[in-house]
């Protein structure tokens, strides 16, 4: 187990199925589905019952090696055939590839992700909450939310009326882009809609995971010390955005938001701030802004690609037409 | 950070390349981990021990070579050496600075029989 945050592998269950990678899912189980309702069956495997399991597990890049050398007594009895071989591969290659194939999916259907990260307790769910609820129907949002326990916090955006699909990573620290793509595929998004992903409260191991997402948001909030970026530099250097969260509670507290911001563009020179409060709707307004920029963009993106390809099967046709 | 995450994921790597390979051993594994990627080493050779036993790198040896951290100083224009990602530039003493090396955490080579 890992000493710093003790986590490990086994034990992911995606809304109460267990994931594991590489093998065949489970038979005979309860279903959770996105909008909260439940119903339990076994699938029987007696007659032509196939299950499709529609997942590109991709690889890194290839393996690239050479044979360096071999001892000069290779072939003396008793004595191993010692030789070097070239890895030359990132330790993350997986995860980076899944993650790229996540990004693939979501921009093809012009979603726009974001990957929640914060220590417990900032408030991200009840953020998230009330994002859905200030939203009201004009952008359509799902979230994917991880917890090492609970679908507690699906449980309470299910009942903001956006679907949701809760990952349990069990021991693990963080989500990888194998869950998240597993449970995008469980969401069934719709084009042009928002996908927020909520990662497992802890400010240190989600930072190098790449889920897919377009950026990173990492909310902070008062109660913490204001010095939280230079103690985590890691998280505060991936994030794009810092939000400063549950600023109502700014007159009761010694937190000194100037260091707090000062500090974080220190980690990173170019993160945004937002201060708000999902409590009194404090810089919701201004939060809103930045996620219709950051959609209407996605948006425009996709539909520049369409253009491109229709364009170029409009070229390939005149060419076919003209043999 | 997720030492443990990443030692799995050193051993799916040569799990990996044993196959494509074919060999059965790996006596010493060298990983390039840079200044500034977040990486303890200790931890990272703790929980490399621990996740390989019983595996084909079982009692390998973890070499590490440290690849140094460097930075791009908005101020003075130029590469500079980066002890820390928040670190400051040890010429105009500048945060404004974006890391430009040093974040590797790569599987370097292998010595298998």
């Amino acid at each position: 187990m890992c000493t710093t945050c003790g986590c490990g592998a086994g034990d992911v269950k995606i809304d109460g199925h267990d994931h594991h990678h590489g093998e065949d899912h489970e038979h005979g189980h309860e279903h959770v589905h996105a909008d909260g309702t439940r119903h339990s069956h076994g699938h029987g495997h007696d007659g032509d019952h196939v299950h499709d399991h529609d997942h590109d597990h991709g690889h890194g890049a290839g393996h690239d090696h050479q044979h360096r050398y071999a001892p000069v007594h290779s072939h003396a009895p008793g004595i191993s055939q010692k030789r070097m071989v070239q890895i030359e591969q990132d330790i993350l290659a997986k995860n980076n590839a899944y993650a790229k194939q996540n990004r693939e999916r979501l921009a093809e259907r012009g979603i726009f992700t974001l990957n929640l990260v914060s220590s417990p307790g900032s408030g991200k769910t009840t953020l998230l909450c009330k994002t859905i609820e200030m939203l009201n129907g004009k952008a359509s949002v799902a979230v994917i939310e991880g917890d090492q326990q609970t679908s507690q916090d699906a449980e309470r955006i299910r009942a903001t009326g956006a679907p949701a699909i809760q990952i349990n990573t069990g021991k693990g620290c963080h989500l990888d882009a194998h869950m998240v793509g597993h449970a995008m595929e469980k969401l069934d998004l719709p084009e042009d809609s928002l996908l927020m992903v909520e990662n497992v409260g802890n400010l240190v191991c989600p930072a190098a995971f790449d889920l897919g997402e377009a950026h990173k948001v990492v909310i902070l909030s008062v109660t913490e010390g204001e010095d939280k970026p230079i103690k985590y530099p890691d998280m505060f250097r991936a994030a794009t955005l810092m939000l400063l969260n549950k600023c109502d509670l700014l007159p009761y507290l010694s937190f000194k938001v100037d260091a707090a911001i000062e500090f974080a563009r220190r980690v990173n020179p170019g993160i945004e701030v937002i201060q708000v409060s999902a409590t009194t709707g404090q810089g919701m307004d201004e939060w809103l802004k930045w996620l219709e920029v950051g959609a209407r963009d996605t948006a425009t993106k996709k539909l520049a690609t369409v253009d491109a390809l229709k364009r170029r099967v409009a070229e390939l046709e005149a060419q076919l037409g003209a043999r | 950070m997720h030492e443990m995450s990443l030692a799995e994921g050193v051993l799916q790597l040569i799990e990996d390349a044993a196959r494509a390979q074919e060999f059965s051993r790996v006596t010493t594994v060298w990983l390039e981990i840079g200044q500034l990627s977040g990486v303890e080493v200790e931890a990272m050779k703790f929980c490399f021990d621990a996740v390989v036993r019983d595996s084909i790198a079982d009692g390998a040896r973890l070499e590490i070579i440290a690849a140094p951290g460097t930075g791009w100083c908005m101020q003075c224009s130029q590469t500079v050496p980066m002890q820390e990602v928040f670190g400051e530039c040890p010429q105009c003493g500048s945060h404004q600075m974006q890391v430009t090396g040093g974040t590797e955490m790569r599987v370097k080579e292998l010595e298998v029989a």
